[in-house]
């Protein structure tokens, strides 16, 4: 579907360290990773491995210690506070744990707010985006009237309205039930697949990572492969 | 403003709690403004309406009591009206008498005697002037006290009579007293204490309390140097009229200290507000919204919500005022006043969310991101 050529993430050697002294932290050992436009990567692993360190640097909320990071084919290091925040708007979209919609918002609205930070050359019309994420029945509905996966599905919307080139999404299922998991790991799937949207997700899920179109695995800073556990493996 | 609108709207009870206390404190601020400028008029509005630039008091008159205490003669007019930038100088009596009306009203009056035909010699409104010996012309406000044309005032102990022919245009008081001219000489004879009908001593016509002087740029410092006079300007010598100093500075604390309530209070919500809103501000610039941007919006609420407030306080307070104003309280509604009073509050107030939104810019994105670190 992309008309793209350029990766929607490339991360070269990204090392991230926190803290000083005797008290650093290494949370990402020299990371690779490109993701293509329209691909689906899940990264998994158990808390503090490093996970959401690694949205936080491809999300540009965080400048790596070494190595360089690009977002639709721009080069992240050395730029401004400011160009970082414009290029979150323009570039990168976010699913946050449990949707963390605006409360005095109703769904409809929550996809226009994006839009007025910025003159985004072309966003979708959030009245077809809400529709085609299920939710248009609810249009006028504010987030405490709407249930988790609801919420959830108006996050992914939102996140999509001004046609990120990546869309990065944090523990989207921390909040769901089976079914509803299954659904929004779908949807994120679909929308990635039909708009050519490069999507990493971090999870601690494993029964959702059959939606992804590859399954990565984060231990102490150090991405790899990820391998099944099987009943052998015990 | 698409959010700041949305959530004026969705937390309007929040709001309009809010509102209130803005409204209530803009209503105060009318009332005490109101009851300002009636006071201010009541001690001075006879000072106010004289054409005079300056007063020249008798050397050393503390600025209190100046207009009861000094004493000069009234040959200095002369010496002054010879002085650069002098137009004109006359002399000016001021002395306060109780008194009653052979209608029987009790009428207590800031007598002013001035010579007829000097300028500052005033003109009632049915045209009568000041005669030359015992007539008297009365500020409006004694006229809505029951006093009327052809009635006869006579100050208590002396006798003295004072036939009531005009009454002057608008509010003349002095010291929360009506005002009444009356010529030079008969104004004497009330200040020497002479009693009707007894014998008066010459040297009780050489005496008067002050020089007025009219004209623009009069060296007073130099004036005051020659002639052994202490001069006060017109403004300057409000302060003289009694109780005047210690009325206004007690009701502009006043109004000082609602303006810095006024700020704290809206410093203090917005300050609540914005610690509430922290994790959706973090979502927010984490989605790419510039910290201005976030700035901006919360200034806008503020000022809305400041706007608005005020208005309906200011519109209250302007309905109160005006049923007080009947009343026989010194009152007066002046829009000049209200309207420097009402921006004060509204700027104060955007300084005081201005200072709690400012919390934005402290507001890490990455907290967005739940179990980051």
């Amino acid at each position: 579907m992309s008309a793209k050529d350029v990766p929607g993430l490339v991360l070269d050697s990204v090392t991230l360290e926190h803290g000083d002294g005797e008290e650093m932290v290494t949370a990402l050992d020299n990371v690779s990773l490109v993701v293509e436009p329209g691909e689906f990567v899940a990264i998994v692993g158990p808390s503090g491995s490093g996970k959401s360190s690694l949205l936080a640097v491809a999300g540009a909320l965080v400048p790596p210690t070494s190595g360089k990071v690009q977002v639709g084919g721009v080069e992240l290091t050395g730029m401004k506070p400011k160009e970082l925040t414009r290029l979150r708007r323009d570039h990168i979209g976010f699913v946050f744990q449990s949707g963390n919609l605006v409360p005095a918002l109703t769904a409809l609205d929550q996809l226009r707010l994006p839009i007025t930070f910025g003159k985004k050359v072309e966003p979708r019309d959030p009245a077809t985006l809400l529709k085609e994420v299920g939710m248009d029945h609810r249009a006028d509905r504010r987030p405490h009237q709407l249930s988790g996966g609801e919420r959830q599905r108006v996050g992914i919307a939102r996140a999509l309205v001004t046609r990120p080139d990546l869309l990065l999404v944090d523990e989207p299922t921390a909040a769901l039930d089976r079914q509803r998991s299954q659904e929004i790991v779908g949807l994120l799937a679909r929308e990635a697949h039909e708009h050519g949207v490069a999507t990493v997700m971090v999870t601690h899920d494993h029964d959702v990572l059959h939606h992804c179109d590859r399954v990565l695995s984060m231990v102490d800073g150090i991405l790899s492969e990820y391998v099944p556990q099987t009943v052998s493996a015990r | 403003m698409f959010l700041a609108l949305r959530e004026l709207v969705f937390a309007r009870g929040r709001f309009a709690l809010m509102g209130s206390v803005v409204a209530l404190i803009a209503i105060l601020m009318v009332l005490l403004s109101g009851l300002s400028v009636g006071l201010v008029n009541d001690g001075v509005s006879g000072l106010k309406k004289l054409p005079v630039s300056a007063f020249s008091f008798q050397k050393g008159t503390s600025t209190d009591g100046a207009f009861s205490r000094s004493t000069v003669d009234v040959s200095v007019a002369e010496t002054w009206r010879g002085r650069s930038g002098v137009e004109d100088a006359a002399p000016f009596g001021n002395t306060l008498v109780n008194a009653k009306t052979d209608s029987g009203v009790d009428i207590d009056l800031a007598l002013f005697g001035v010579e007829p035909g000097s300028f500052v010699a005033p003109q009632a409104t049915n045209g009568e002037k000041l005669s030359d010996r015992g007539t008297v012309l009365l500020g409006q406000t004694a006229e809505e006290a029951g006093v009327r044309i052809g009635d006869t005032v006579v100050v208590d102990q002396l006798e003295t009579p004072l036939k009531v022919t005009g009454f002057l245009d608008g509010q003349h008081t002095f010291g929360h007293v009506d005002v009444g001219y009356l010529d030079l000489r008969t104004w004497q004879e009330i200040r020497a204490g002479v009693r009707q009908g007894e014998e008066v001593p010459a040297h009780v016509y050489d005496q008067v309390t002050a020089i007025a002087l009219k004209g623009d740029g009069i060296d007073l410092a130099a004036g005051d140097e020659a002639l052994e006079t202490k001069s006060l300007t017109l403004e300057e010598s409000f302060g003289a009229s009694p109780g005047y100093s210690a009325e206004t500075s007690t009701l502009d604390l006043i109004q000082v200290f609602l303006y810095a309530i006024s700020a704290l209070v809206v410093g203090a919500f917005f300050t609540v507000v914005t610690i509430q809103r922290k994790h959706e501000i973090a979502v927010l610039r984490a989605m790419g919204s510039s910290t201005g941007r976030l700035l901006r919006d919360s200034l806008a609420q503020s000022l809305i919500l400041l706007v608005a407030a005020s208005a309906v306080g200011v519109g209250l307070g302007v309905a109160m005022g005006a049923a007080i104003s009947g009343a026989p309280m010194p009152f007066q509604l002046d829009f000049g006043s209200i309207g420097a009073a009402t921006a004060g509050l509204i700027v104060l107030g955007v300084i005081g969310a201005g200072v709690a939104v400012l919390r934005i810019t402290r507001v890490d994105p990455l907290t967005a991101l739940g179990g980051s670190r």
